[in-house]
């Protein structure tokens, strides 16, 4: 998942020589192999979204998407990824500076902590929340009292989104703020420069590609979210549906057409998501070759 | 700015980078910190320089004290062992950037910062650079500009880690020279760590010799290299033999002639040293069997290898079977003519005898 | 809810089917990642073709997708109307609403994993090492097994676990295409969902809390065994 991996790939498709080539005809089954798995895999469901979306034709298509409470899932979704990826982001970039740049005790707990979204089922997280938050959970009581929603409302989905997404940005950066080490900084501040000098015009230019490719991974994991945010929103339509629950609901009731139309349009944010993260790593890998080739 | 260090220590975790150092710099002085890896000389820069701070001991500059002083406030120069250059601006950019982060009152107009970095990329002699971004410099280039960067903040004084180990040798010499040029020039007060014995003692007013956090010797390079103070000195600069010994009252027998220990030398063994350069050969030969005989002993010649316009010769004493490494010039050995397996006779004409072998 | 009671919520037959096939068609997903995800990351390091690059971005589709759009999609192709479910039809194979569904979702949601740890380290290998062997007279073939991929092995057990706790975890893909039959294709995290809804707390949390030991243990053990295969790449080196 690093952003220096088309470097490498540039290299190794120069260097690849005679000697060390499989036989031809190895060499084309094993590329027919993988291909057919990722056209089983990938390739065949990709196209059944667009597929299924547009069975009915371009009129229910449209209409399945400009639905009232299609367009609020929309809306929802937009939400929670605005507050979830900027929150994110500036969790993100503190932890990663607080790991490689200082050293403090609880360090590797920090590290393991970041790291927990990944390791708990969405739904156990999801339900962490409940235990919390909901009608019998520990703060359930005075919430109810000072009459604040967080269970089967907005908040919830929220809180449930920022903890699934938290570790990406932080992730991306840490090992890239590791191998760029500490020099420059120490370099701008014997020059005088104050620590927010520092961090604007010396660590976040260095980190802008690695903190755009971890940005573009939280959004995308944030409106694509289900599990976590299935179990704390209580599936109110129109009010606390996101589009992945709108999916699961048009798709329950057996309106195909119009769950694969609101799907297509999460399957375009992917693509697109996609589309973005390949430029960044050509970007990365044309600025490393530069360096590389002056060296 | 004179730079004064007393009883600094610092330990990270066990340990113990630093042992109770203290120094003096007076103003305007270009002085080396030498010594091997893991010695303490770039904690102490980094000292001075107010990237670390000591456990215990202060730092004065000019009288004043600067150990809590922050960084920022101790206007040094640093010259980073890899540059540090700012990758993502150009190297106008990189020089201009200590007078752009300035507080608005003290920042200079734009007009006078262009000027100012102008001036300073003419005096490292790169101002076709400017433009140019870090990546694309060639390493002696990046050092320079480096160098141009630490100056436009105008330093009291000029840190400097390992200036020269990143590049290769060639423009390693050109650089020393100019840098040693550059500081006759600027009289700054200037402090650099290196682990090269050459480079000190070739650009430095004075020599500071460090040793698992210690300072061992504080001299002129003339001072450290002709007079070591002690054992680990003695290596230190340059190539030695070492020679077992055995003293009693202060006296040890090298060959048939006596030469005197150092003060503190117990009786019993220790260690001499033998610079290559000190030892004279010449050929059992009937005419000298006068004179210095009596100095001198029998050896066989069991290497010769020519290095450029030296010789190096590895010599058997005869009584022990102790080898010896010898340096004459290509002229000598072509006139002594001496080839393997040869008799000779040597003698040393230096020798220092250290209480503590080490 | 006392002990007793903890052991009977989490031991009932239905619960212990939920554990069998959520942790049994993970195992099954991860080990088909971490061979055609091998083989995907050789391909795409070492050989030309048309649509490369396509290929090279489109493998991280499962961490842009969705997981409920890719739950609909797989079970559009692989229902016994899809595009590939109707192939299999003939031959008595079905494949959603099964727990083969279980795996095919399961093993899409992880497909990236064990390419993205294995792709970089392919690349990084030094081609001397390989000219080395095949001067000594190694076939491609042995140099493969003995040359190549003892130093991959660290990266594809870190992805093959990092798609296998991956796929223990998974929901949204899942839930269309299982079909969830009790006892039959019915996965841990459904039923903890379905005891919330039923507002039995203490149940979901006791199940939660079950696969958490069991994920949290099958984990250790892997980092054990990646750790033992680094030790033994250091002492060779």
């Amino acid at each position: 998942m690093h952003i220096s991996k088309s470097v490498n790939q540039y290299q190794s498709r120069t260097q690849q020589k005679r000697a060390l080539a499989e036989p031809a005809w190895v060499r084309n089954l094993l590329i027919l192999i993988t291909l057919a798995f990722l056209t089983l895999f990938l390739f065949l469901p990709l196209a059944a979204v667009f597929s299924e979306a547009l069975r009915k034709g371009w009129q229910v298509y449209i209409s399945a998407i400009v639905n009232e409470d299609a367009l609020s899932a929309m809306k929802l979704t937009f939400i929670a990824a605005a507050i979830a990826v900027p929150l994110n982001l500036v969790f993100g970039v503190a932890a990663a500076w607080a790991i490689t740049k200082f050293n403090f005790t609880g360090k590797s707990i920090l590290i393991t902590l970041i790291d927990l979204p990944f390791a708990v089922s969405p739904v156990i997280a999801g339900l962490i929340y409940v235990l919390m938050f909901g009608l019998q959970g520990w703060f359930g009581e005075w919430l109810l009292d000072h009459d604040i929603k967080i269970i089967f409302a907005i908040p919830g989905i929220v809180l449930a989104t920022i903890f699934v997404t938290f570790p990406f940005v932080a992730r991306e950066l840490i090992p890239l703020m590791q191998a760029q080490g500490k020099e420059e900084e120490e370099a701008g501040l014997v020059l005088g420069a104050s620590g927010w000098q520092i961090f604007w015009r010396i660590t976040l230019p260095n980190i802008k590609w690695g903190l755009l490719y971890g940005v573009i991974l939280t959004n995308a994991r944030a409106m694509g979210e289900f599990g976590a945010v299935s179990v704390v929103s209580g599936h109110i339509r129109g009010l606390t549906n996101t589009m992945p629950l709108h999916v699961e609901i048009l798709y329950n009731e057996y309106n195909y057409a119009a769950a694969f139309a609101v799907a297509s349009v999460l399957a375009l944010l992917a693509l697109l998501t996609l589309v973005f993260k390949t430029l960044i790593e050509w970007q990365t890998a044309r600025a490393n070759q530069s360096a590389q080739i002056q060296e | 700015m004179s730079i004064s260090i007393q009883q600094v220590r610092k330990n990270f975790g066990n340990f113990s980078a630093l042992n109770d150092v203290s120094l003096d710099i007076p103003s305007g002085e270009l002085v080396a910190l030498l010594g091997p890896s893991g010695c303490g000389k770039t904690t102490l820069l980094r000292i001075i320089a107010g990237l670390e701070t000591p456990d215990s001991g202060s730092i004065h500059f000019h009288g004043k004290d600067t150990t809590h002083e922050d960084v920022r406030e101790r206007q040094v120069g640093f010259v980073f062992q890899h540059y540090a250059l700012f990758r993502h601006m150009t190297v106008f950019e990189n020089v201009a950037f200590g007078l752009r982060v300035r507080p608005k009152q003290t920042r200079p107009s734009d007009a006078e910062i262009r000027s100012r970095v102008q001036e300073l990329l003419q005096l490292v002699q790169l101002d076709w650079l400017a433009d140019r971004y870090p990546p694309q410099l060639s390493g002696g280039q990046r050092q320079r500009i480096a160098l141009a960067r630490a100056l436009a903040v105008e330093p009291r004084v000029l840190l400097l880690d390992e200036p020269f180990g990143a590049l290769d040798a060639k423009v390693r010499k050109e650089l020393r020279r100019w840098l040693r040029r550059l500081h006759d020039e600027l009289h700054v007060t200037s402090v650099f760590v290196t682990h090269d014995q050459e480079e000190a003692l070739e650009v430095a007013d004075r020599i500071v010799v460090m040793n698992k956090g210690n300072i061992e010797q504080i001299g002129t390079p003339e001072d450290v290299y002709q007079h070591p103070a002690n054992a680990f000195v003695y290596q230190f600069l340059g190539n030695v033999n070492h020679y077992q010994v055995q003293v009693s009252q202060g006296k040890a027998q090298i060959g048939h002639q006596l030469f005197s220990a150092e003060k503190g030398a117990q009786d019993g063994l220790a260690t001499a040293f033998i610079r290559p350069h000190d030892i004279e050969i010449s050929k059992p030969t009937r005419g000298n069997v006068r004179g210095k005989q009596d100095a001198a002993f029998k050896a066989t010649v069991s290497h010769v290898l020519p290095v450029g316009p030296l010789v190096r010769v590895e010599l058997k004493v005869s009584d022990n079977d102790r080898i010896l490494e010898a340096e004459l010039s290509q002229e000598k050995y072509q006139a002594l003519a001496i080839k393997q397996d040869d008799e000779v006779l040597i003698t040393p004409k230096r020798v220092r005898i250290f209480a503590e072998p080490s | 809810m006392d002990w007793q009671q903890f052991w009977h919520t989490v031991t009932t037959p239905r619960v212990v089917a939920s554990y069998r096939l959520t942790f049994g068609a993970a195992l099954i997903g991860a080990i088909i990642n971490a061979g055609f995800g091998l083989l995907t990351a050789w391909v795409l390091t070492r050989y030309q073709f048309p649509g490369k690059r396509l290929i090279d971005a489109l493998v991280d589709l499962p961490f842009a997708l969705p997981t409920a759009v890719a739950g609909i999609a797989l079970t559009a192709i692989y229902s016994t109307n899809g595009w590939v479910g109707s192939l299999l039809a003939p031959y008595g194979i079905k494949v959603a609403f099964t727990p083969l569904g279980v795996v095919v979702a399961l093993t899409f949601i992880g497909l990236p994993f064990v390419v993205r740890t294995v792709q970089p380290v392919l690349e990084d290998l030094e081609q001397e090492v390989e000219e080395a062997a095949a001067s000594l007279g190694a076939s491609r073939w042995q140099t493969f097994r003995k040359i190549i991929s003892p130093a991959i092995f660290p990266a594809l057990l870190t992805g093959f676990s990092l798609a296998f706790a991956r796929a223990i975890g998974e929901y949204g893909s899942v839930i269309f295409i299982a079909g969830n039959m009790p006892m039959k294709s019915e996965i841990t995290p459904l039923l903890i969902i379905t005891k919330l809804e039923q507002f039995d707390y203490a149940g979901a949390t006791a199940i939660a809390v079950v696969m958490l030991v069991i994920s949290f243990v099958l984990l250790l053990t892997i980092n054990l065994l990646q750790w033992w295969a680094n030790q033994r790449n250091k002492n060779g080196a």
